[in-house]
């Protein structure tokens, strides 16, 4: 397997505190890695500095072999790399077809082009028909739940034909319905050949889906490796038990 | 899938003949001032509406295009020697598309920051061309002001030419927000109201989308303030580029809609009538003003369009569940 991502000696400080220091991960190609940690070990932040929505103060990030000088969220969509957010994000103004619609790259010329096109609506629906939202096609995403929301915003990020999707705590405050719908497409697509790095507290989920699995604590990774050895490691337990 | 609905068709067709019916039903000059300074600000609002209704970027300083506009139908006449007549009018696309191109570098720049430091930096825009149109002397005229030619027209039928060209500025505006409200330019400007750093994750291209709309909007801005400056036949920089203009259309967007494509105008068509009516019938006109615009606010603080689109959506479907119903309309290309 090739890396399909790669974050080297990352460092981020809020002030005086330090979110991330000296932090490496590597997100091998076709993987469903899982990067867990205790709350405020510095997932989310590396989600954020890997996508671009923060700069880092130190450190350098490859995708798909090239390195990523200014990390920029729509470049990185546009390069493949794409991600979800723990509260998901919607365009709650638009329709779910206009969600997702919005997020098929379009070239600079295409402005006064319809804003839904036949072809636009047809892929919309076919993506929204395999999350199960077809019927709600046309309705206004302000007006869903929030599991139908993550739906959603997963579906979104699959408009761009990504070749990596980070999932930031996909299964947060949903109902367990809405979990294995959540796990049968994260399987589905990783079948189909789609990489993920996921962020996720359900212990379950992780040890049912992931593989690596990489642990975070205090900003630095601590372990790495299968479900199974990660979940007995002293270290992980030491970080999570907080002895 | 673009498409022009028989109900909005209707609606643009009723409006452009109320609009050319208006001076041949309405001849006497003080309607057909107020006619033509009614049509102005649904000119200017629905200008405005482009970037600060479609997008969510409040530009406060749209004033200093319309001024920009004004000087530079002066400025031609003045420098270059156009002539009087209908000339002036004919440079208006000139100017237009000049303004908008000049704006782009500005909104470039403005258009890095959001919410209030972006009003504050268009703001800070307009007062900057306020300013440079009272020092640079050699241009502008400083604080004398600059004249205009002497318009032709006929004194009973003096205003319909302005007017005319005033509902063309008026109506390009209108058709320009729909192209845009239904066309991929709107997708991605409703995207970035919305939640501008979901759709720069998404690939949306926001600088590009927002500077076009800015410059756009700034051209369209600028058209009717040439026709203004010609119409006065002199201006001076504090009324040229005065930021009541900027505040007046968007209380109107705010009143009618923003974000909507009929809204800022139909707003405009409520404010302007009204303001004169008020400040001829009581010496408390401005309160009189202010009360009618705050009961409006409280009861419809979404603008006169969406409310009222929400009650009729309400009606109609009284139990509404979540999730269950779909929008009467996607909101972003209301009407």
């Amino acid at each position: 397997m090739t890396a399909l991502l790669e974050a080297r000696s990352l460092r981020k400080r809020f002030g005086g505190i330090a979110a991330l220091e000296d932090c490496s991960l590597t997100v091998e190609e076709g993987t469903i890695t899982a990067l867990i940690g205790p709350n405020g070990s510095g997932k989310t932040t590396v989600f954020n500095l890997v996508t671009g929505y923060l700069p880092a103060d130190a450190g350098t990030i490859e995708f798909g072999g090239q390195p990523v000088r200014r990390p920029e969220p729509a470049r990185l969509y546009r390069m493949g790399l794409s991600r979800t957010f723990q509260q998901a994000r919607v365009f709650t103004e638009l329709t779910l077809v206009q969600n997702l619609v919005a997020a098929i790259q379009q070239p600079r010329r295409s402005l006064l082009r319809a804003g839904v096109g036949r072809d636009d609506r047809r892929r919309a629906l076919d993506v929204l028909g395999r999350f199960g939202l077809e019927r709600l096609a046309d309705a206004r995403a302000g007006d869903l739940s929030f599991g139908q929301r993550k739906l959603l915003e997963f579906a979104s990020v699959l408009m761009g034909r990504p070749r990596v999707v980070l999932l930031d705590e996909p299964t947060s405050g949903v109902n367990p319905v809405m979990i294995e719908v959540m796990e049968r497409h994260i399987r589905e697509l990783h079948a189909q050949g789609l990489t993920f790095l996921i962020v996720e507290h359900d212990m379950h989920v992780v040890m049912r889906l992931c593989d690596p699995v990489i642990v975070l604590d205090h900003g630095a990774k601590i372990m790495e490796g299968p479900p199974h050895v990660v979940q007995r490691d002293p270290a992980v337990l030491d970080a999570y038990l907080g002895a | 899938m673009r498409r022009v609905t028989v109900a909005g068709a209707a609606r643009g067709g009723v409006a452009t003949a109320a609009l050319v019916a208006f001076p041949f039903v309405f001849s006497t000059p003080y309607l057909m001032t107020i006619g033509l300074f009614t049509v102005m600000y649904m000119a200017l609002a629905t200008a405005w509406n482009l970037l600060g209704g479609f997008s969510g970027y409040l530009s406060l300083g749209h004033a200093a295009f319309f001024g920009i506009g004004a000087y530079a139908e002066a400025i031609t006449f003045t420098h270059i020697g156009i002539g009087g007549g209908y000339r002036p009018f004919a440079l208006l696309p000139v100017i237009g598309v000049g303004v908008a191109l000049a704006s782009v570098p500005i909104g470039v720049v403005a258009l890095r920051v959001r919410a209030a430091t972006f009003a504050i930096v268009t703001i800070s825009m307009l007062f900057i061309v306020q300013q440079l149109a009272f020092n640079l002397h050699s241009l502008t005229n400083g604080a004398q002001g600059m004249s205009m030619p002497l318009p032709p027209f006929g004194v009973d039928t003096y205003e319909r030419p302005f007017y005319f060209c005033m509902v063309a500025v008026f109506l390009a505006s209108l058709l320009t927000c729909w192209a845009t409200a239904t066309g991929k330019l709107g997708l991605m400007l409703f995207a970035i109201r919305d939640d501008e750093d979901r759709a720069r994750g998404l690939g949306v291209r926001t600088t590009y989308a927002k500077v076009v709309a800015f410059a756009v909007s700034a051209g369209l801005t600028a058209m009717a303030g040439g026709i203004w400056a010609y119409y006065e036949g002199f201006i001076y920089p504090q009324f040229a580029i005065d930021p009541l203009v900027t505040i007046g259309a968007v209380l109107m967007a705010f009143l009618g809609g923003r974000g909507t494509i009929w809204g800022p105008a139909l707003g405009a068509l409520i404010l302007v009538p009204a303001q004169q009516y008020l400040a001829y019938s009581s010496q408390l006109y401005l309160v009189a003003y202010s009360a009618v615009f705050l009961a409006v606010m409280l009861v419809m603080p979404r603008g006169i369009i969406p409310s009222a689109r929400d009650l009729i959506a309400a009606r109609r479907s009284p139990r509404r569940r979540p999730g269950g119903e779909p929008a009467s309309t996607p909101s972003g290309v209301a009407t």
